[in-house]
């Protein structure tokens, strides 16, 4: 980033404003600095939450849910097919006029749309490579194989074709990569030269425009008066970064900052006590499972997987390693995901049954297996070294030997995912908020091919068939059914030992009004309001 | 003198070529590289793999790309951060002002407190106050920064209130960076308590980061005292009647101060190493803590830029450490 890097309004103007009594300032220990400030080429949630403060989408996500909702589109016509999508776009939404170098004379229009998905898309894109061709996420949701065309039909309208029938399509879209960035301040900053500005001086229609960025320091917003939702009940927003968690509470409990994320487990019980603050919590979205390799013997037969599923204590695991920070999964998606079946029920501990079903399968002394432990920490997962272990010792008392492997992330994952593993820890955390994106990506049968994410390589016909049928209907109660039931083999089959979902845990100051959990973990400050 | 100041520039180059070419080889033996660790859980398809390692040059052999690397330095050039792609010139002038900042004030805290207690140590050698600065400069030496830092945050902001928790400078205050130094743009922006908001900032940080090289002056120039002060010329002194402050003050003290310069000079590299977690702690926005990023990120431009610049400034310092005994003391300059 440029050396001062964004400063839109002068420096006297802002710290006026800011000292100016009841401009309601917020401020938000994040912490992290952002990649940059085009979230299409960004992969971390702290990028992602300096932008969508700046920008807005086609669709968004309902605020502290997953439930899609309008966005820059005011609504959409789905084909009867379910592959072509026309958006209706509002009128009078206007990009932000604080930048030095640009000025727009225009209100968004279908071409800024048509402009922000081909620059991802289309290699001839003027921009595909303006600060970076790695578009992680617009390839990770497989959009260059399901687009077809995108169409202007009038300035207010746009056609999207898909080549075949994609429920969740509409959730992708209202994804953080998904931004709409204005195609007129691209060609005036193509025609003077400096088209890397435009990802570095964001001009969005979101709720906030960007005042300054100073690289592991402060990221400062102001609220967008024009904003098409309405302007934002705060006028500013403040990220002070912070990367240490125990810091960070530190700051919050002197009121230096109102909202901070990622509390470490040691603080939590301190943090409940503090009369100024409130913990929220919610199951994040997303699972820490152990993967059986169901190509490879044993776990080809069905028995030995749901005798480990018996045989490994996941209430012992939970209480040691996650500390409170996760609940016991039973389920491959979570709950906070709609279409999640409740009424499953999970398989209990019991090495004695497990023996029992071992021996039927014919290993009634057990057998040597691996298991894999990841060499990171993630909030699905806080040690996989020691679930390995526990799930080590548990599994020896059936008679099963198992020995714990390990190699680099990269490695790592690549050999899972070419399955040369018996069994093996991931997780995952959800993209878009669709079942779509853990049981179709993680359980499907695409994936099951060499190199793909379903690492128990586990190709199951009637599940996937279910999966497959889920994507081309557009009803959504329709889908959850699908789904319920997909889960309900997930669980007979037992590909997985499925072991928990992270907690997500927020404190936040008394101050804040309506400040709500993301499931996907991100941090939005529009509508929230201080006292 | 003129010499003596060639033959010591002469020797950085053959350490910048050694510390450019071990940054570069040693992060590309680290598996995984910077696609890949982006790509995370999701993994990447190995087409897009191979087509993004082309457009970063990371395709070829690893000399090969040291060589265009090299090139490039050459010209002025130290490439783009993977992850950022912000140019990592740009990122380490941003940053580096910080660093600086917080290592100056750190050294200046463990001079002042360093320097006359280690010569009052030596003057009164085996009295409470020596076998005290032994102690508390011990345990300083061995403090975990980590852990004393936030012992500092806990006791001074938030039990007792005293200083801000982390941060540069209070956030009410808008400054543009002119110098980098917050101290000096602080003044600039003519902003009331801008100042004295970044100076309280800076208070626990310097404390901290000085605490390693606060214990080892003081040690240090303890027992380089206790040496001169048994020298022949420091009796003459004392016989021919001079004050005690004259003899310890100027004849011991210049004489003593020739090793204490050496580990002044040494102690960069370690306010280096210290600033990573001093700076993760205080949420300061240095060079530390951008490179262990970097090395996490495999971000390899940043890394090599990084310790590059970083290398360079090290360099500088000794070879300004050097030329400094030359001046402190004659002999050296003369047989060499």
């Amino acid at each position: 980033m440029t050396r001062t890097l964004l400063t839109t309004i002068s420096a006297v103007a802002f710290a006026l404003a800011a000292a100016t009594a009841g401009a309601k300032t917020l401020v938000y220990c994040s912490e992290g600095s952002p990649e940059n400030f085009y979230p299409a080429i960004n992969t971390t949630g702290t990028s992602f939450d300096a932008n969508s403060q700046v920008y807005s989408r086609i669709v968004d996500f309902e605020r502290g849910g997953t439930q899609v909702v309008p966005g820059l589109a005011e609504r959409w016509d789905i084909s009867e097919d379910g592959t072509v999508y026309t958006f209706y776009l509002r009128k009078g939404v206007k990009w932000h006029d604080t930048q030095k170098h640009f000025k727009p004379t225009r209100d968004l229009n279908a071409d800024d749309i048509i402009f922000s998905i081909e620059r991802q898309w289309k290699e001839s894109n003027p921009y595909y490579k303006v600060t970076s061709s790695n578009h992680s996420y617009f390839n990770d949701m497989n959009m260059p194989k399901l687009l077809k065309s995108v169409e202007k039909v009038d300035d207010y309208t746009v056609r999207i074709t898909l080549n075949q029938p994609e429920a969740p399509f509409l959730s992708d879209l209202a994804m953080e990569y998904a931004a709409i960035i204005s195609k007129e301040y691209a060609d005036a900053m193509l025609k003077a030269g400096t088209p890397e500005r435009v990802d570095q001086e964001p001009v969005g229609t979101g709720p906030f425009y960007l005042v300054q960025y100073q690289k592991d320091a402060v990221i400062r917003y102001k609220a967008w008066p024009k904003f098409w939702g309405g302007k934002a009940k705060i006028d500013d927003l403040v990220f002070a970064i912070t990367p240490d968690a125990s810091v960070r509470w530190a700051k919050l409990q002197k009121g230096e900052c109102h909202v901070m994320p990622y509390p470490n487990p040691a603080d939590l019980d301190a943090i409940r006590k503090d009369p100024n603050v409130q913990l929220l919590e919610q199951p994040g979205l997303n699972v820490g499972y152990i993967a059986y390799n169901t190509t490879k013997k044993p776990f080809d037969d069905k028995r030995v997987r749901q005798a480990l599923n018996m045989a490994i204590n996941k209430k012992a695991i939970v209480d040691a390693v996650f500390l409170g920070s996760g609940v016991p999964a039973k389920n491959p998606i979570p709950p906070t995901i709609w279409s999640y079946d409740d009424s499953i029920e999970d398989y209990p501990y019991d090495p004695e049954r497990a023996k029992k079903l071992l021996a039927e399968a014919g290993y009634p002394n057990g057998f040597e297996t691996d298991l894999w432990a990841m060499p990171v920490q993630r909030p699905y997962n806080p040690n996989a070294r020691r679930i390995a272990e526990l799930a080590q010792a548990d599994l020896a008392k059936i008679g099963v030997t198992a020995k714990i492997v390990s190699y680099e992330w990269g490695e790592y994952r690549k050999r899972a995912q070419n399955g040369e593993h018996l069994m093996a820890q991931l997780g995952w955390t959800g993209d878009n908020g669709d079942p779509d994106n853990f049981l179709h990506t993680l359980l499907g049968c695409d994936s099951a091919k060499s190199n793909g994410s379903n690492i128990a390589k586990w190709c199951f016909k009637p599940f996937d068939d279910l999966v497959v049928e889920a994507k081309r209907v557009s009803d959504q109660a329709k889908r959850a059914e699908l789904y319920k039931k997909a889960q309900r083999i997930f669980h007979e089959e037992a590909p997985w030992f499925v072991i928990a979902h992270s907690v997500q845990y927020k404190p936040v100051r008394k101050e804040v009004i309506d400040f709500k959990l993301s499931p996907f973990g991100r941090h939005t400050f529009y509508g929230v309001d201080l006292k | 003198m003129l010499r003596f100041v060639l033959t010591r520039v002469s020797l950085v180059v053959p350490t910048f070529i050694g510390v450019t070419l071990l940054a570069f080889v040693l992060i590309r033996l680290v598996p995984g590289d910077p696609i890949e660790t982006m790509a995370g859980e999701r993994g990447i398809d190995p087409e897009r793999h191979a087509r993004l390692l082309r457009e970063y040059g990371l395709d070829q052999p690893v000399l090969v790309q040291y060589g265009i690397y090299i090139g490039r330095v050459l010209r002025g050039d130290l490439g783009k951060s993977i992850v950022t792609s912000a140019p990592v010139i740009e990122e380490f002038a941003t940053l580096f002002p910080a660093t600086i900042e917080l290592a100056l004030c750190a050294v200046i805290f463990a001079l002042l407190l360093g320097l006359p207690a280690g010569v009052v140590a030596a003057v009164r050698r085996n009295s409470i106050f020596d076998h005290g600065v032994m102690t508390v400069s011990l345990a300083g030496y061995s403090m975990p920064i980590f852990w004393w830092g936030l012992l500092l945050i806990l006791l001074f902001s938030v039990k007792l209130g005293l200083t801000p928790v982390s941060g540069r400078i209070d956030l009410l205050y808008y400054i543009e960076p002119v110098t980098g130094f917050l101290l000096v743009d602080s003044l600039l922006s003519d902003q009331e308590g801008a100042f004295f908001s970044a100076l309280s900032h800076l208070v626990l940080p310097a404390i901290v980061l000085g605490t390693v090289p606060l214990a080892v002056i003081a040690r240090m120039t303890r027992s380089a005292m206790l040496e001169v002060l048994g020298e022949d010329y420091i009796r003459t002194a004392r016989a021919k009647g001079l004050s005690p402050l004259r003899v310890v003050g100027l004849h011991a003290l210049r004489n003593a101060l020739i090793p204490v310069v050496t580990v002044i000079g040494l102690q960069v590299g370690v306010l280096f190493t210290g600033a990573i977690l001093t700076e993760t702690i205080f949420s300061w926005p240095g060079v530390g803590k951008w490179l262990v990023e970097s090395i996490n990120r495999r971000d390899y431009p940043v890394l090599q830029g990084g310790i590059l610049l970083i290398g360079t400034v090290v360099m500088a310092v000794n070879l300004v450490v050097d030329v400094l005994y030359g001046v402190i003391n004659p002999r050296i300059r003369h047989t060499r």
